[in-house]
């Protein structure tokens, strides 16, 4: 596999003929990869995002009630939380603990295996690491960032209903309440969107960076630094983009 | 060992025909203008000095690569231009035994073997552990398939991609420098059951080393290639009497493992200087 743009774009073009062309062709998806993929990229990055969903909600609480409480207009405290996480911070939380924590291992993972020739040795046995390897992640990440996003949302807005229960007296019930009451369907569809477009951002630069690795241990971690910095920068610039797009 | 090669290549049908492969890269000539056949039933040892091509050879021939010139025919069929799906077909009747052994790490010894297995053949899977057991069983490894590669010596690592190479019960087997890196009593029992196991199933293999125990333990047929001047050319090929019976003091010196023998100066500063002048 090419490095670079084009190598970027061709193992985009490969993964489109594994998602929707090859099934059809007697290559089913290898389900049990797929689910062990989800719970490594997934399922075990859940104590991570719920404990700095939880932090971020809290803390945007205290924020926004500190400068709300000057105008008497506590009462806005949970749309703003919500709104705030819904479209915004709990799917880049989300992006940025799965670049981290996930996207860096599947370079790290696949690089070691293409310095220690075990990708060749699957092609050797005729079976394709696109299919092998790379498919099942897809789906585990493009699945499960939109789910964690999810997540994320519920677990912020408990710890933003903590602060507003513990400092302004709120309770449960009213916090929902004013957080639904500002907080339209679009906006939900525009978080779990912009999470999905993150998924597929981060597993294909994670991938096509570890599958291009060169220069054996050295090789591998630059290749799981610039898996992450290249993966935090798309997902910034697409949160711009799509927010622009909506914005307008 | 104890296994009579075959006698005679001339009535079995060619393997691999390999004709004006050259291959480059950017400036530099690798391989230069090779010809050879491997036949079938023949163990085909590819072995040369450090930088001679012997690797980039290997993987013109499992089609990891495509050569700069030339054509390549596996069973028949010319690979060299061949799709990924043509190569697919063509790889699902290789086996290839990788000089670090390639085991997938996130699998255990069972797992790996079984791996060609349960994506080609479509075994239920109590006929699949069966395989498996038998084919570690042939290999020694009875009672380790539990085990990730990363529990096991480099030897069993050796083992078990072997079994797993011939899990499929390959036509051809390939070999990268097999038994590096082990010690000699390893290096004569992984050589005996590459030979023993591909003559079972009657097997072809191409082993790429320059473990001149190994090339004259189960060679039949041998090409040798240069360096330096002669880089990525044959400088001698024939069975292993033929090679030994040589006169090329390169080709002699290689084999003794010589860098200056006595009473052959000449040859050792030929030699040396051929590395030297191969070395980047």
């Amino acid at each position: 596999m090419k490095d670079g743009w084009r190598g970027y774009f061709g193992l985009c073009g490969s993964l489109l003929y594994w998602l929707l062309v090859a099934p059809f062709q007697g290559k089913p998806y290898r389900m049990a990869q797929v689910f062990a993929q989800t719970v490594r990229i997934g399922v075990q990055a859940v104590p991570m995002n719920a404990l700095t969903s939880l932090t971020i909600g809290a803390v945007l609480a205290m924020q926004v009630a500190a400068e709300l409480r000057k105008m008497g207009a506590e009462s806005l405290v949970p749309s703003l939380v919500a709104s705030s996480l819904i479209k915004e911070l709990a799917p880049l939380i989300t992006a940025i603990i799965v670049i981290g924590r996930s996207g860096s291992a599947v370079t790290a993972e696949l690089g070691t295996m293409k310095v220690s020739e075990e990708i060749e040795a699957l092609e050797v046995m005729a079976i394709p690491p696109m299919s092998y390897l790379v498919v099942p992640k897809f789906w585990a990440m493009t699945v499960m960032m939109p789910l964690l996003t999810v997540f994320s949302i519920y677990i912020g807005m408990f710890g933003g209903w903590l602060i507003a229960w513990s400092a302004l007296d709120m309770s449960a019930a009213f916090f929902i309440s004013r957080a639904l009451d500002y907080v339209e369907l679009r906006d939900v569809a525009i978080g779990l969107l912009k999470s999905t477009v993150f998924g597929v951002l981060v597993v294909t630069i994670a991938c096509h960076t570890g599958l291009t690795v060169s220069g054996g241990a050295e090789g591998v971690g630059r290749a799981t630094t610039r898996s992450v910095v290249i993966s935090l920068l798309a997902v910034f610039a697409a949160n711009a983009v799509l927010t622009a797009i909506f914005f307008f | 060992m104890g296994v009579p090669p075959p006698s005679s290549t001339t009535a079995r049908e060619p393997v691999i025909e390999v004709r004006s492969v050259v291959q480059k890269f950017g400036p530099q000539t690798v391989l230069n203008g090779l010809d050879f056949t491997v036949h079938a039933g023949d163990t085909f040892i590819i072995m040369g000095g450090s930088g001679c091509g012997k690797s980039s050879l290997l993987k013109l021939l499992i089609g990891a690569r495509k050569p700069t010139e030339g054509s390549i025919r596996v069973f028949g069929e010319e690979i060299t231009t061949m799709g990924s799906s043509d190569l697919e077909r063509i790889r699902r009747r290789y086996g290839m035994l990788f000089q670090s052994g390639a085991l997938l790490q996130s699998l255990t010894i069972e797992e790996n073997v079984a791996l060609p297995l349960v994506e080609h053949t479509g075994l239920p899977r109590d006929l699949v552990d069966t395989v498996v057991k038998m084919k570690l069983e042939q290999v020694g490894l009875t009672g380790h398939g539990h085990k990730k590669p990363a529990q096991i010596s480099g030897g069993m690592k050796k083992r078990a991609a072997l079994a797993r190479a011939l899990a499929l019960d390959p036509s051809l087997l390939f070999s990268d420098e097999p038994t590096a890196g082990l010690d000699p009593i390893m290096t004569a029992v992984v050589d005996d059951l590459t030979q023993k196991l591909t003559l079972k199933i009657g097997a072809t293999a191409v082993v790429v080393t320059h473990d001149m125990a190994s090339v004259f333990r189960i060679g039949t047929q041998i090409i040798m290639l240069g360096t330096g001047e002669r880089q990525g050319k044959i400088v001698a090929q024939g069975t292993p009497e033929e090679i030994r019976a040589n006169p090329d003091p390169v080709v002699q010196q290689f084999i003794r493992g010589e860098i200056a023998p006595g009473g052959d100066a000449a040859a050792g500063d030929l030699y040396r200087e051929t590395l030297l002048s191969s070395s980047p």
